[in-house]
């Protein structure tokens, strides 16, 4: 059974967030790190493969430094990895950045694909059921439990307030929530295997039925308009007092404002 | 793709065992909005199995014309058959705009109808308007710059950053929006939908999953989109059973206890109370952070309460940055003492 991962490289927003003295976001002084539901997906696929013994190919699209994310999954444990990178597919929005994924998925033999529910740069949860549609694979996203059961997959798919086990044959693509599982850490050894092993890198030529007028800035229905920061709300009052003093300044904050 | 032939302003009416989502009602009110400014109707497009007779209320929030299409297969939700419905009615009637609320189901089948039929999708919109794109037409090229646009504007990069998007070549232009942003108009009682049944006929094929099980989470007694007040705990508040503070102040308030998703990744409290970018956004007249440091993630979802209230032990915490007024110190101790101090000004 091949399963392939598609994963990407984000900053990473939480807790590590730096701002540049005129109040941009500071990009360069951030982390970049596997999206954490893409990370979930994988874990769910190499789970799968310890069971099975399927064989996990992850896939990445992006600029060259995205190999640092193609290592860290080749050093938990996945087969084979994929860079797709080149200057045309810069710019893309989710219809054009998923276009480019199902044409560099044409070239695999997959039965199951993963990919997160959402990247947290974006936060946009498109691109994967997009793919999907690109492909006419059946899509099950915001799974919670990812079972293999023969020919099939059996899904927990996650609702506001119920969730819906899902069966369904496969080829399919699922997206992966990353309360779904804890993922395993890289091994050392892992780790020197995987600067051993090659990442294939492919550019615009290899993607498989695709349009050059689908691709990239130019193949993105949606544009930009404008984009600026983010108006901060002023900080208010912040007090240190002990306790009782803390909660006799808030009581009168009430007052003022005729809370209570 | 001839764009003039696309009109009217489309929104997609989330039912679930036949009761519509409030998201539906939040979306024709801003679609009436649009519809003004455009000299055009909103159309609720109404799928589901047995949902004709809910057509009536989305009239009365606001729908000039329910599209309803109705089938067996559409009884419970599946990415197919939905995608299908909704597609096959874009097709059919061209709508100019298309809005889906940016809930499980609408986050799984936007995408999915927006490349299926060819067009771009904004996320998780907050603002909705119409007006030019380009924004100021470059010198020269004013003829180029096309009117009547749909404007969406989200946050993006964790609320960071505000990003206005347009879709200018590709019809309909379509976003979602996320529940609680959006206001409902004032119900017009009584007001009667006029229904056009349409089916585009259901094959199921390989894209059809087979639902083997539907399993309701057991529902927390309140809706924290609909609190006046919330009180809000997160990792700080240290254990499950260290929400008893938490819960005896918002008692006090008549508040619901809410959480940030540290806690539910511990266990400590259900998914369905957890405010932030994968939770929810709520907006309500007081928030308390209680133990919450104030990831952006976090924020995204709350940062438009009225009034914001922090208590942390980190006087560096990034939640006194939208805090109104901020406490340092101990919430164990600040908690149950202002739990007993409002039970004594409130004659509790």
């Amino acid at each position: 059974m091949n399963i392939v991962v598609c994963i990407k490289q984000v900053p990473d927003t939480k807790g590590g967030v730096k701002f540049n003295p005129d109040g941009t976001l500071d990009r360069a002084a951030m982390l970049a790190i596997m999206n954490p539901d893409d990370k979930a997906g994988l874990e769910a696929a190499l789970r799968i493969k310890d069971e099975t013994g399927a064989k996990v190919t992850v896939l990445t699209m992006g600029l060259p430094k995205a190999d640092a994310v193609l290592r860290e999954a080749l050093a938990m444990g996945a087969d084979e990895a994929v860079l797709v990178t080149d200057r045309v597919l810069g710019g893309a929005d989710t219809w054009a950045t998923s276009t480019t994924i199902a044409g560099a998925l044409r070239n695999l033999d997959y039965d199951l694909i993963i990919t997160g529910r959402q990247a947290i740069d974006g936060d946009t949860a498109q691109v994967g059921p997009q793919i999907a549609e690109h492909l006419g694979l059946p899509v099950i996203s915001y799974a919670a439990d990812i079972k293999v059961e023969g020919d099939s997959v059996v899904v927990k798919r996650q609702y506001e307030d119920r969730y819906h086990e899902l069966k369904v044959k496969m080829p399919c693509l699922v997206t992966a929530l990353s309360e779904l599982n804890e993922p395993r850490y890289m091994t050392p050894g892992g780790i020197f295997d995987a600067f051993d092993k090659e990442v294939t890198v492919w550019g615009r030529a290899d993607l498989k039925d695709v349009d050059d007028s689908d691709l990239g800035l130019k193949g993105s229905p949606t544009k930009i308009a404008k984009a600026s920061d983010k108006v901060a709300k002023g900080a208010g009052e912040k007090v240190n007092l002990d306790p009782a003093e803390s909660v006799a300044y808030l009581i009168g904050k009430f007052k003022e404002k005729h809370i209570i | 793709m001839a764009l003039e032939e696309y009109k009217g302003v489309f929104v997609f009416a989330q039912q679930v065992d036949n009761v519509l989502d409030g998201v539906a009602f939040e979306l024709l009110g801003k679609g009436k909005d649009l519809a003004k400014d455009l000299g055009t109707d909103v159309t609720a497009v109404l799928i589901g199995s047995g949902v004709k007779g809910l057509a009536d209320q989305l009239a009365e929030y606001g729908a000039d014309r329910v599209i309803v299409v109705d089938d067996p297969e559409l009884k419970d939700y599946r990415t197919e058959p939905y995608a299908h419905a909704l597609a096959s009615v874009i097709n059919e009637y061209k709508p100019e705009i298309m809005l889906v609320g940016a809930t499980a189901i609408g986050r799984d089948l936007g995408p999915t109808v927006s490349a299926r039929v060819k067009t771009g999708l904004t996320a998780d919109c907050t603002s909705l308007e119409i007006g030019d794109f380009p924004l100021v037409a470059a010198p020269g090229k004013e003829s180029e710059q096309k009117h009547n646009q749909l404007l969406m504007t989200r946050p993006a990069f964790g609320g960071n950053t505000i990003a206005t998007i347009a879709c200018p070549d590709n019809r309909p232009q379509m976003a979602t929006v996320r529940p609680g942003v959006m206001q409902k108009i004032a119900p017009i009682a009584g007001a009667k939908a006029n229904v056009v049944e349409y089916n585009p006929g259901f094959t199921p094929n390989n894209r059809y999953v087979e639902i083997l099980n539907i399993v309701k989470a057991v529902k927390s007694t309140a809706n924290i989109m609909e609190a006046k007040i919330l009180v809000s705990g997160g990792r700080g508040v240290g254990s499950k059973e260290n929400f008893k503070l938490l819960e005896d102040l918002a008692e006090v308030l008549g508040g619901t206890v809410s959480c940030s998703r540290a806690v539910v990744e511990n266990g400590w409290l259900p998914v369905d109370l957890q405010v932030g970018q994968t939770g929810k956004t709520v907006r309500p007249q007081i928030y308390f952070a209680i133990g919450i440091s104030g990831a952006i993630q976090h924020v995204a979802g709350m940062e438009d309460s009225d009034l914001i209230i922090a208590i942390n032990k980190d006087e560096d915490a990034p939640i006194f940055d939208v805090a109104d007024y901020g406490l340092v110190g101990d919430l164990n101790k600040i908690v149950p003492a202002l739990t007993t101090a409002l039970k004594a000004e409130l004659g509790k």
